[in-house]
């Protein structure tokens, strides 16, 4: 049990049970920070997002595309419901507007949840970590590199047989794994990430890839729902009234028509590739850069697919949803060390990937200057993004006050109202016992405030939280 | 030779974090959750192989099992959609439950088998499921510490952020 040498006394020392109450409490940072709030994490976070409702709400830094895209489905579901539907729930069926209805919440329901959830974004590395990697990466390289740029550094997996490159991302300080990339929108690396669609006002990534789909499918059936029964209402109305009087009755069923005529076009493709994508189990990322593509070689195949169509599907749509990673209203420990910043910058290497699928699924957007184009965009491929830019009309855009906020938060930020306190059950009963054979006579039992004194460290307070099992898993 | 006793607290007042150690994800199985089993160095002389490799074994076990594809999940899956996500409002899901389990076993695993070796495991989740971290403490509660092969970093001390 004891290591070799004069270590024998050290190793004898037993170390008693785990130390009590939360340090994560907002007790105890005011008292460190001299009666300041305490701040949460979000308040701080490194990439390039803005956050509502105290941390329950992710979205990109640009959302003025996401507003257009509330107010056209508003607007129109509104005249619909308004205007067409007393018709024809009249002369044809109630079920009409009431499937509309459903239809209506599912997207809505859909869209806000892809907008406001965290795509996977993974957080940066701690200080130490990343020191230890470069440490690593030193070692690797024979670590020659003076005042130069070092190379990018890659490091090579085999998974299922292919040969799989990670790449190093300068603006996280970490190996980013397979299928993550690195956003330069919203300048975080995100897991399984597939694009960022300026539509939603967010990445679309791992975990709220399932969402986005949910949401394009069901907007295209209620594009063509209402599209189809737009056009029964006129012909109706014009076998009454002749074709002009119809349109006269009715003009809002005119702008429904011309909206809908225009979107079907390319929501339905666009929902079209997406089913294409998750069949094969790819992101829009590597499809655009062809990574698993039989032109590139013909042993390369994609590592990550089932072998069937439907295991694909239901990976995809129907797995385990991953808990978010940057614990977004998490509360600031006292000393804890910052993130590892940005390299001088240069976030570049790691933003040409995901440069190549923002200029296809971005072209509203203004992108940073991409130096290298390594992985530049098929041609052939971007016409299928470019449905996505063919969405706009003549609308006003009045920004929304963003009407489904309060009803939102409810759905977004429902895991935390229950951890705080499963949170504390969890610990209580892990507190009070002490293990077995690790009291002998004459030590108490250390108490939290105790603790308060005790740290020193910049990490202890992290050890604490991880020791006594604090898991802080923010909302979805 | 009296044996002493030191709460957690006490080791870390009497102690120094000496390094850490990050056992980082192995890739080889595609995107899951999994950690590599390689015995690292640096904790050749503080802890038995066996046991490191079991600590991390169980936990690739634990995040298989939450990820894990089959007829539970899907089942979650597809009530999930149909409510247009809206149970989520009601319900933990698998994973949740099972990152619950996971942070309890890490915690008796330090508290049994860590702590007593000045050793400390972080919960993966913390650090964004990239790596196991194992804090490396040198306890001075002996005059002379062990230097048995953990140099000391500059955050001994671990002020220095």
């Amino acid at each position: 049990m004891t290591p070799g040498g004069g270590s024998g006394p050290m190793k004898d020392c037993e170390y008693s049970q785990i130390s009590t109450h939360s340090s994560s409490s907002p007790m105890e940072s005011p008292h460190k920070k001299k009666k300041t709030a305490p701040k949460r994490k979000w308040e701080v976070f490194p990439g390039r997002n803005k956050f509502f409702c105290n941390g329950r709400i992710m979205m990109a830094r640009q959302t003025g595309v996401f507003y257009l895209t509330l107010v056209l489905i508003l607007v129109t579901s509104g005249l619909f419901f308004a205007f067409d539907c007393p018709y024809l729930s009249e002369k044809i069926t109630p079920a009409i507007p009431a499937i509309g209805g459903i239809l209506f919440f599912f997207v809505m329901g859909t869209l806000l949840r892809t907008s406001f959830s965290d795509p996977g974004v993974l957080p940066r590395a701690t200080p130490d970590e990343a020191a230890d990697l470069e440490r690593q990466i030193d070692i690797a390289n024979g670590s020659s590199s003076g005042g130069y740029r070092p190379p990018p550094r890659t490091k090579e997996v085999i998974i299922n047989g292919q040969t799989v490159k990670l790449k190093y991302c300068f603006t996280c300080k970490i190996f980013r794994p397979p299928r993550a990339s690195h956003c330069s929108l919203c300048d975080n690396c995100v897991e399984r990430f597939d694009h960022h669609c300026p539509w939603v006002g967010n990445c679309v990534g791992k975990r709220n890839y399932r969402f986005f789909y949910m949401f394009i499918l069901s907007l295209s059936f209620l594009t063509v729902f209402i599209f189809a029964f737009v056009i029964t209402h006129v012909i109706l109305r014009s076998q009454q009234a002749g074709f002009l009087n119809a349109l006269k009755d009715s003009p809002a069923s005119v702008l429904e028509a011309v909206v809908c005529f225009f979107s079907v076009w390319s929501i339905v493709g666009l929902s079209g590739f997406h089913t294409y994508l998750i069949s094969s189990n790819q992101t829009t990322n590597e499809d655009i850069k062809g990574s698993w593509s039989n032109k590139r070689g013909k042993e390369n195949y994609n590592p990550y697919s089932y072998g069937n169509i439907f295991t694909n599907c239901c990976a995809a749509l129907c797995g385990p949803l991953s808990p978010s990673l940057i614990d977004r209203r998490g509360f600031i420990q006292p000393d804890t060390p910052q993130l590892a910043g940005p390299s001088n910058g240069i976030t570049m290497y790691g933003a040409t990937q995901s440069q190549s699928n923002m200029a296809a699924a971005t072209p509203l957007l203004q992108s940073e200057p991409s130096i290298n184009s390594e992985e530049l965009p098929l041609p052939g491929k971007t016409s299928i993004s470019g449905p996505c830019a063919t969405l706009t009309l003549g609308q006003p855009t009045p920004p929304s006050s963003m009407p489904n906020l309060t009803s939102e938060t409810g759905l977004t930020d429902m895991i935390p109202l229950k951890e705080e306190h499963e949170g504390h059950q969890f610990l209580t009963p892990e507190e009070a016992p002490s293990p077995p054979g690790m009291l002998p006579s004459g030590s108490p039992i250390t108490h939290s405030h105790t603790m308060h004194v005790l740290s020193l460290a910049s990490q202890d307070s992290l050890h604490e939280d991880s020791v006594r099992g604090l898991v802080k898993l923010s909302s979805v | 030779m009296a044996t002493e006793v030191h709460s957690l607290q006490e080791l870390r007042r009497s102690a120094s974090l000496a390094t850490k150690v990050f056992v980082q994800r192995d890739y080889s199985d595609g995107t899951t959750c999994q950690f590599q089993t390689k015995f690292p160095p640096e904790l050749e002389s503080r802890i038995e192989r066996q046991l490191f490799e079991e600590t991390v074994k169980t936990l690739n076990g634990f995040y298989a099992e939450a990820e894990k594809i089959g007829g539970s999940s899907y089942l979650e899956g597809c009530l999930a959609c149909a409510t247009a996500y809206f149970i989520f409002l009601c319900m933990e899901t698998h994973y949740e439950k099972v990152l619950k389990k996971i942070s309890k076993y890490i915690q008796e695993q330090n508290e049994k088998v860590y702590a007593p070796r000045g050793l400390l495991l972080t919960d993966p989740l913390e650090r964004g499921m990239r790596v196991i971290e194992i804090s490396i403490y040198e306890d001075r509660c002996s005059s002379g510490s062990s230097s048995s092969g953990s140099s000391s970093s500059s955050s001994s001390g671990g002020g220095g952020r």
